[in-house]
């Protein structure tokens, strides 16, 4: 359980020596006390005190890493009481038993959806690869490398450990998950995922034996484990992956502190709009890895979007890149309207213009991610630093209109912008974005 | 140490609102769990999934699936039929496009007489949606409410800006439902239905609109709305948040870059409809993850698929 800044202060060596960059030992027990801090800052703990403080310290859920990427590490069950920490990642669905063709054309297809927005990179992160005792080990093995070459991390899903042992000889350097331990075959797959220091993915058909499997697994000393949700029905898979978050982190269960991956692939085989609604009910609830069986522009475009959103931090306003912005085919003769750089202000103005049609060169300036209001009143968005933007960014040598459309919430700009920027004919745009529509069109 | 369930009930409940008239008649509301947390309590009343028609014969060539569905349908009682027959339709939404005085600026009482040959052309419950415009939607609904007056019509929405006018001619007048729309945020979606019920309008009228977006543009506002307003309805018993909430996916979703940007500006996008589709069933999946108690969609194939969704989370 969470120990307070005093408990702690007590097993510190009370020297203040400042080894661990704070000025007291009191302030490095307090911030190691709010999670700022990792108890091993400090240089001169005994070893005693330290492992009472690191099993009592230790975060509810555990964070994880799949090559790359971290899961787990939630505090929270809802992000308005803090933040969601680690962003779920996306698996594409194959099984060895596909052939060959199928499967190329399943990676050709996730190999296509790949391109940034507001700064991330969207793509698939992941490959689940299963392989059952009739594909055999070789035939796993090509498949596992097909899918590791693609520069994606596989999750190899196998429930038997003299298969998964003859895959892992011939592809262990490929595979990063080792998914399929359960009450059975614990003891060898444990050893395989320790000898090729893989994550152990544990088999959750049922919450009890998948609870006993990972005490079991704590007890033999691993503790890089994840849950791999294997419910048969929709119902089991939802309430199993929310009943094992929330007995981690408000039932303080730490046997269930681990991040989960599902299958809706296998929840909903080639019904691939019921795949998107229930891989955004798990990227919303508690889905870690979430596998579906394509992943095409149609499922990426919302799914990206809504896991990027679901996962900013409430208490960072999420920024897009100040500059110019040329949208429905604009060139150096289209108008210019200007507004901040708030990722939501940006995506509805942009949205807006190019529901209009009309070419625009959308002007971000920045104003510190706060919308134009919280901007102007903040002192972010004002005629000065308007003016300023356009000199550092040479916005007149690289645009020739000379008509700037202003947020109809600042029009008190007006008078001072156009002291500021002379040659600009400064046009008051809409107070809503809404209205952008019918403004662009009539202006024109 | 074996693991034990904990099922999580609260003593507090969302609201029951009754929309329609006879043997199709939804009830909205009545869940004490987290919302889809059908595995802690039986589900009372599911969440509910209505069709989006609008008064217009819009232009459906970019969607071939959605074209043949309303095919032959002109009128919109036509498509009204249609869209009730969808699989899944639990209501239909009849959207005033028509009346936004920006477009084709349809007067109040040519609304009415739409409205009128929807409400009889259906058996499901209908809900009727405006143009955006505070004026002109005050004065549609006022003409829709007494049209459809005794078919228990639900009205969305009414905003800060005119919920007199509107609740007092829906929900007053005509004892219609009438929906509060409030901008994602739990206090001014609060103090919405502190008003509207001080003006005599009775809880159980009232049906929350907490703001919506698509997926991708600044959900998350919506989803942690969705959140607090239940965590305020169930844990702090909190009863002016606890009307059932209706979040009109459709309007939002068919209006973002996804759903609008033709497949040839867009080769690598591929289809339009299946982009469109997907839009609104991830968003509307998040939203019913988050607590809507109904969603309002546009083509046949989410409704079906959000549908079988929530029936196979009971």
């Amino acid at each position: 359980m969470a120990l307070k800044g005093l408990d702690i202060f007590k097993l510190t060596p009370k020297k203040n020596c400042k080894d661990c960059g704070c000025p007291t030992c009191m302030a490095f027990s307090m911030k190691v006390a709010q999670g700022a801090l990792s108890i091993d800052k400090c240089p001169h703990m005994s070893p005693e005190a330290l492992a009472t403080l690191a099993a009592a310290t230790e975060p509810p859920m555990k964070t994880i890493s799949i090559g790359e990427h971290k899961l787990g590490g939630e505090t929270v069950m809802l992000r308005h009481e803090k933040t969601f920490v680690n962003k779920n990642l996306f698996a594409l669905d194959l099984c060895a038993g596909m052939d060959d063709a199928a499967i190329d054309a399943k990676l050709a297809e996730a190999d296509k959806v790949d391109y940034e927005r507001i700064g991330e990179r969207m793509r698939v992160e992941c490959v689940y690869v299963s392989v059952k005792p009739e594909h055999g080990a070789e035939r796993g093995a090509a498949v596992v490398k097909k899918a590791a070459a693609t520069g994606r991390d596989v999750i190899l899903h196998c429930c038997d450990a003299a298969l998964a042992g003859d895959i892992l000889k011939a592809a262990a350097a490929d595979v990063k998950v080792l998914a399929g331990a359960n009450a059975d075959n614990w003891e060898a797959m444990n050893a395989l995922a320790t000898e090729h220091n893989l994550v152990l993915g544990v088999c959750c058909k049922d919450l009890s034996a998948a609870h006993d499997t990972i005490e079991k697994l704590e007890a033999a000393g691993n503790k890089n484990l994840i849950i791999n949700i294997c419910a048969e029905s929709i119902k089991d898979a939802f309430s199993f992956t929310v009943q094992i978050r929330r007995a981690a982190l408000k039932d303080g269960d730490r046997t269930f502190g681990y991040p989960t991956i599902v299958n809706v692939a296998r929840l909903a085989p080639e019904d691939y709009t019921m795949q998107a609604a229930l891989a955004s009910l798990f990227t919303v609830r508690y889905g870690s890895v979430i596998v579906l069986g394509r992943m095409t522009y149609a499922e990426a475009l919302p799914l990206f979007g809504l896991r990027q959103n679901i996962f900013t931090d409430p208490q960072k306003p999420m920024k897009v890149e100040p500059g110019i912005y040329p949208l429905n085919g604009a060139d150096e003769n289209s108008v210019v309207a200007v507004t901040v750089d708030f990722a939501l202000t940006y995506f509805i103005v942009s949205g807006e213009i190019e529901r209009s049609g009309v070419p625009t060169n959308l002007i971000i300036t920045d104003a510190g991610g706060y919308s134009v209001l919280t901007a102007w009143a903040a002192g972010k968005f004002s005629a000065g630093s308007i003016a300023k933007f356009f000199e550092e960014n040479d916005i007149a040598s690289k645009i020739k209109s000379r008509t700037l459309i202003l947020p109809g919430k600042v029009a008190v700009l007006k008078g001072e912008l156009e002291n500021k920027l002379p040659d600009w004919k400064i046009v008051v745009g809409p107070n809503e974005a809404i209205q952008l529509v019918r403004f662009l069109k009539d202006y024109k | 140490m074996p693991f034990v369930s904990k099922p999580r009930k609260f003593n507090a409940s969302i609201n029951e609102t009754v929309l329609g008239v006879g043997d199709k008649a939804v009830t909205l509301g009545g869940l004490n769990t987290l919302p889809l947390h059908f595995f802690d309590a039986p589900a009372k009343n599911p969440p509910a999934v209505g069709i989006e028609i609008t008064d217009v014969d819009a232009d459906l060539s970019a969607f071939p699936e959605l074209a043949a569905f309303y095919e032959g349908a002109k009128t919109p009682a036509e498509r009204a039929k249609k869209a009730a027959a969808a699989e899944g339709a639990q209501f239909v939404c009849l959207r005033f496009e028509g009346a936004d005085p920006g477009g084709l600026n349809r007067s109040a009482a040519e609304c009415a007489a739409i409205a009128k040959e929807v409400a009889e052309a259906i058996d499901l419950p209908l809900v009727i949606s405006g143009c955006k415009n505070v004026e002109k939607d005050a004065e549609i609904f006022a003409a829709c409410a007494e049209a459809t007056s005794g078919k228990n019509v639900l009205f969305l929405s009414a905003r800060e800006e005119n919920y007199k006018t509107v609740g007092a001619s829906t929900a007053l007048a005509y004892g219609q439902k009438v929906g509060a729309e409030s901008a994602v945020d739990i206090n001014l979606a609060k103090q919405l239905n502190v008003v509207m019920t001080q003006l005599g309008i009775a809880p159980g009228s009232i049906v929350m609109n907490v703001g919506s977006a698509a997926a991708g543009y600044g959900f998350e506002y919506v989803a942690s709305t969705l959140d607090r307003v239940k965590a305020a309805a169930l844990e702090q018993n909190d009863n002016m948040l606890q009307m059932p909430i209706m979040t009109p996916v459709s309007a939002e979703t068919w209006g973002v870059k996804e759903s609008i940007m033709p497949e040839q500006d867009m080769p690598e996008w591929g289809s339009q409809e299946e982009r469109a589709v997907a839009m609104e069933t991830v968003t509307a999946s998040a939203c019913l993850a988050s607590g809507s108690d109904a969603v309002i969609l546009r083509h046949p194939k989410s409704v079906k698929t959000i549908a079988a969704m929530i029936a196979a989370l009971l």
